[in-house]
């Protein structure tokens, strides 16, 4: 059991963090990166989530059990939204003339 | 059969002495207790992980397929409020975090302030909420609305002059899914946090009752996690619904 | 380690303490929560679905028995409707893990429940929850969508009680999410000292895999659900192809559910057959670690090859090849159990009571439903043989070939154990000859059917398909009656049967090293394992004959 207790220095620096990523978040949108906005935003929320995940709700502190099961999570997310875009990415592909 | 035993006496099969009061009967130990009650929490969440994965998977398809549309539609979303909402959030995380700090040092007192102050964080997400959610009604672009219309009803919408005009009823219907993809996904959201607003008053009345201690406080464990994970959710709604394409 | 039978205590009247005496009527039953009781409250519930979706079943079969049909076109659809729902959600779901898995699951690892017994409990209230709302919508006048409930005709067109069945059919799904979230827990937490991963009786680990597919993928199903009712209630959703929607999304995320489904359907009836085999022949199960692990594959594997229920949609035919290419997969952590259990008979002391000719008749038959499996597995072929009556037969080979004989070789190897009676073995014999005889003859037909081009769901076909239809209706009644003659005796043998012994077959493993039936905490002092999975040498002969009991 993750009876770790963190220290309250640690949850304060994760929130001020947290709060750089939602400004960061917000001045990327307005910058033209093209394609790559949706990257930096998703990359800035997965590292916002990181921290909330490892941090406040104790994981860095938790068994290799748990960590495993956190991970299974987002991997069944990655399964189910990526098969599910390669069907939608690659319908044009092919068309029928008859 | 030999050792006859009246049903009557059967606690010594428990054997062990000094259980904690809080023990239930089929656990060995309080720690044994404590690690499965935090398991089935995490697995929990991973089904939770999965429910919104659904709404995900359809946000990323017709995302992919009619970017224009999301792109118009989340325009006229107010940003300033998105913002705000984030940092609510991510404050009540932060208090529910030292909520969690004060139970496991059997700070009942401040266990209590910390978890109220939550309830609040959360009661101030809703209303703000919910002034976006009446600003849709008033702007006709509530997607189950007969009157729905595109550009919404007297407000100009930031960026992408030469799409926001297009009355066009295909793009209409685009922008329309948009919509129904926002209030789905905020609305399923705001949903656990009614949820997890209502167990926090439980619990924070279970708290000021004294039920918690330094050995039991794994209920406010638990349901720290359950809140995290909600913000967690809001992390990702958040760029994914506000910010599709914000520069000019 | 004692032995809890040689512990076995007596309550004040001199019987012997079991959970069925441990506290008498309604309250004791509906409040409890001992899993084995609980697992009673299910495996009638689910019986009683079990025959309600038995006699839509029976009513396909009457009206297919003409070539015009004996309904209305509109009748038939929500009567296959119906048999689809009810069997699936409210039968095949939940038959083994909810009533086998709860009973017997922590009593194999030496627990005393389950990790969260209330949480088992509120998951059997959420199922009867489930079911009274498809009951209400079937009596209002039932679904004519099919179970798979395709967009837009259930969103937009069914004039139907899609919402009903929609919101009974979420709430199931909680209940299952709750024993699978319980199942997994316990086994995590719970198992007895010396129980190490590979000492687990291959039934747990059947039950595990399941319970991850479980949580894994029922969840994506509440969400296409709720998406679904919403866009019914709400005359707008992304499932409308009028504003740009793609019903094929449905099917997607439908099937995302669905066919993991199948595993959590078959995969705790092959952990069935696994201790069936083992305990039958008397011989460990022949590469015990693959069997175990050709478990959590198929659980895996299961989540990759949705889309080959979708080849004949607007699905990207390079995604259908990679499908295709999955789906084949499949067949092999498949394939590595039946051969390992056909392996496990060889030189084995095999006994051919009841159980075992369940355990060898979902050898063959789900032998035939695999393999016909990769036919419409196959992209090309399955263009021809879709939405035919080949992958009726196909699936029925599986979901009763399999699932329902495990399930019944299951409740006859451990009927004992959990009503401590036996069953009477001439009439469960004969019964498990005539179902087998009455499935193939119901079935087997309807792959050559299937092949000459009858469509699934047509309540009227050509006159010359009527020969195949009769043989399967006549099929379909021998079936009918072999499941009555099963029922009967089962009930008979409540009151009638022959004491059973605490460890009547021989078999290995710790249900049957506590008394049948077992006590409220299954053993009075954790027990302490030392010994590998189905090792046999420590079952103790004086609790096959009982003799030391007396």
């Amino acid at each position: 059991m993750s009876e770790h207790i963190v220290s309250k220095k640690v949850y304060y620096a994760i929130f001020a963090a947290l709060l750089i990523g939602t400004a960061l978040t917000i001045g990327a949108a307005f910058i033209n990166l093209h394609n790559f906005n949706i990257v930096v935003a998703l990359l800035i929320a997965a590292v916002k989530a990181t921290l909330v995940i490892y941090f406040f709700m104790h994981v860095k502190y938790a068994s290799r059990l748990t960590k495993l099961c956190v991970a299974l999570g987002f991997i069944w997310l990655f399964i189910i939204v990526s098969i599910t875009m390669t069907d939608y990415l690659t319908r044009g592909w092919f068309t029928y003339v008859p | 059969m030999s050792n006859k035993v009246k049903s009557d006496e059967h606690s010594s099969a428990h054997g062990h002495g000094g259980r904690h009061p809080r023990l239930v009967h089929h656990f060995d130990s309080m720690e044994q207790q404590n690690e499965a009650g935090n398991f089935g929490m995490w697995w929990f969440l991973l089904t939770e992980i999965m429910f919104f994965g659904g709404m995900f998977t359809a946000y990323t398809v017709y995302r992919h397929m009619y970017f224009d549309a999301f792109a118009a539609a989340s325009g006229a979303l107010d940003i300033r409020w998105g913002a705000f909402n984030t940092v609510v959030l991510i404050t009540s995380s932060l208090t529910m975090a030292l909520g969690v700090y004060h139970a496991q040092m059997g700070n009942n007192k401040k266990l209590t302030m910390f978890l109220l102050l939550t309830v609040l964080l959360g009661g101030v997400f809703l209303g703000v909420k919910y002034i976006e959610y009446s600003a849709k009604f008033t702007e006709h672009i509530f997607p189950a609305a007969s009157n729905f219309q595109w550009p919404p009803y007297e407000k100009p919408v930031a960026g992408h002059a030469e799409t926001q005009q297009l009355a066009d009823p295909v793009f209409t219907g685009h922008v329309k899914i948009y919509f129904f993809l926002y209030f789905v996904l905020t609305g399923f959201h705001a949903t656990h946090m009614i949820i997890g607003m209502g167990i926090l008053l439980v619990l924070a009345w279970q708290s000021w009752k004294g039920k918690f201690s330094k050995e039991y406080h794994s209920y406010i464990e638990l349901f720290g996690l359950y809140w995290h994970f909600v913000d967690i959710v809001w992390i990702f709604l958040f760029p994914l619904l506000y910010l599709v394409d914000r520069h000019l | 380690m004692k032995s809890a039978i040689s512990q076995q205590r007596f309550n004040r009247d001199g019987e012997p303490q079991t959970y069925l005496n441990n506290g008498h009527g309604l309250r004791s039953w509906f409040l409890t929560k001992d899993h084995k009781r609980i697992a009673m409250l299910y495996l009638v519930s689910v019986a009683f679905f079990f025959a309600v979706g038995g006699i839509y079943a029976l009513l396909i079969r009457i009206n297919l028995l003409a070539p015009n049909g004996l309904f209305e076109s509109d009748t038939y659809n929500r009567i296959f409707t119906t048999h689809g729902i009810i069997m699936v959600f409210f039968f095949l779901v939940p038959a083994v893990p909810a009533v086998l898995g709860n009973f017997l699951l922590p009593i194999m690892i030496g627990a005393k429940d389950l990790a969260f017994p209330k949480i088992n409990l509120l998951s059997w209230y959420l199922y009867i929850f489930g079911a009274a709302f498809t009951v209400i919508a079937v009596i209002a006048g039932g679904v004519d969508t099919g179970w798979t409930f395709y967009t837009p005709y259930s969103s937009t067109y069914s004039n139907s009680n899609v919402l009903l069945a929609g919101v009974g059919i979420f709430i199931v799904g909680f209940s299952s999410i709750l024993t699978g979230l319980n199942f997994i827990v316990t086994v995590h937490t719970m198992r007895a000292p010396g129980l190490t991963w590979f000492r687990l009786p291959l039934f747990v680990w059947a039950n595990y895999a399941t319970s991850l597919v479980i949580m894994l993928s029922t969840p994506v199903l509440a969400i296409t659900v709720s998406l679904l009712a919403i866009e019914r209630v709400a005359h707008v959703g992304i499932f409308d192809p009028a504003i740009g929607g793609d019903p094929v999304l449905f099917q997607h995320m439908f099937w995302f559910y669905s066919h993991p489904a199948v595993y959590i359907m078959v995969l705790p009836a092959m952990g069935v057959i696994s201790e069936l085999i083992a305990n039958m022949s008397k011989k460990n199960v022949f590469g015990y670690k693959l069997v175990a692990m050709s478990s959590l594959a198929i659980g895996v594997f299961g989540f990759l090859v949705w889309g080959h229920h979708l080849f004949v949609s607007t699905q990207s035919v390079y995604l259908g090849i990679i499908f295709s290419f999955l789906s084949f997969a499949v067949a092999i952590p498949s394939a590595i159990k039946v051969f390992n259990w056909t392996a496990t008979l060889f030189k084995g002391s095999i006994s051919y009571d009841a159980p075992m000719l369940y355990g060898l008749g979902f050898i063959g038959l789900f032998l035939i439903g695999g393999m016909t499996g990769l036919f419409v597995a196959a992209v090309g072929l399955d263009v021809h043989l879709t939405d035919t009556y080949f992958v009726i037969a196909h699936f029925h080979y599986v979901m009763v070939g399999g699932s329902l004989m495990g399930f019944l070789g299951g409740m006859h190897l451990w009927w004992p154990k959990m009503t401590g009676r036996m069953y009477p073995e001439a009439w469960a014999r004969a019964a498990m000859v005539i179902q087998f005889v009455g499935f193939n003859l119901t079935f087997f037909p309807q792959f050559i059917l299937g092949y000459l081009g009858m469509p699934r769901r047509y309540a009227t076909y050509p006159p010359e398909f009527q020969v195949l239809h009769i043989f399967s209706t006549a099929g379909a009644t021998i079936l009918a009656i072999g499941m009555a003659i099963t029922i009967c005796y089962l009930i008979w043998s409540l009151k009638k049967g022959q004491r059973a012994t605490p460890n009547p077959w021989g078999a290995a493993g710790l249900e049957w090293m506590t008394t049948s039936p077992p006590p409220t905490e299954n053993f009075y002092e954790t027990p302490v394992v030392t010994w590998e999975a189905y090792d046999f040498t420590v079952v103790r002969p004086e609790d096959v004959t009982g003799m030391a009991a007396e």
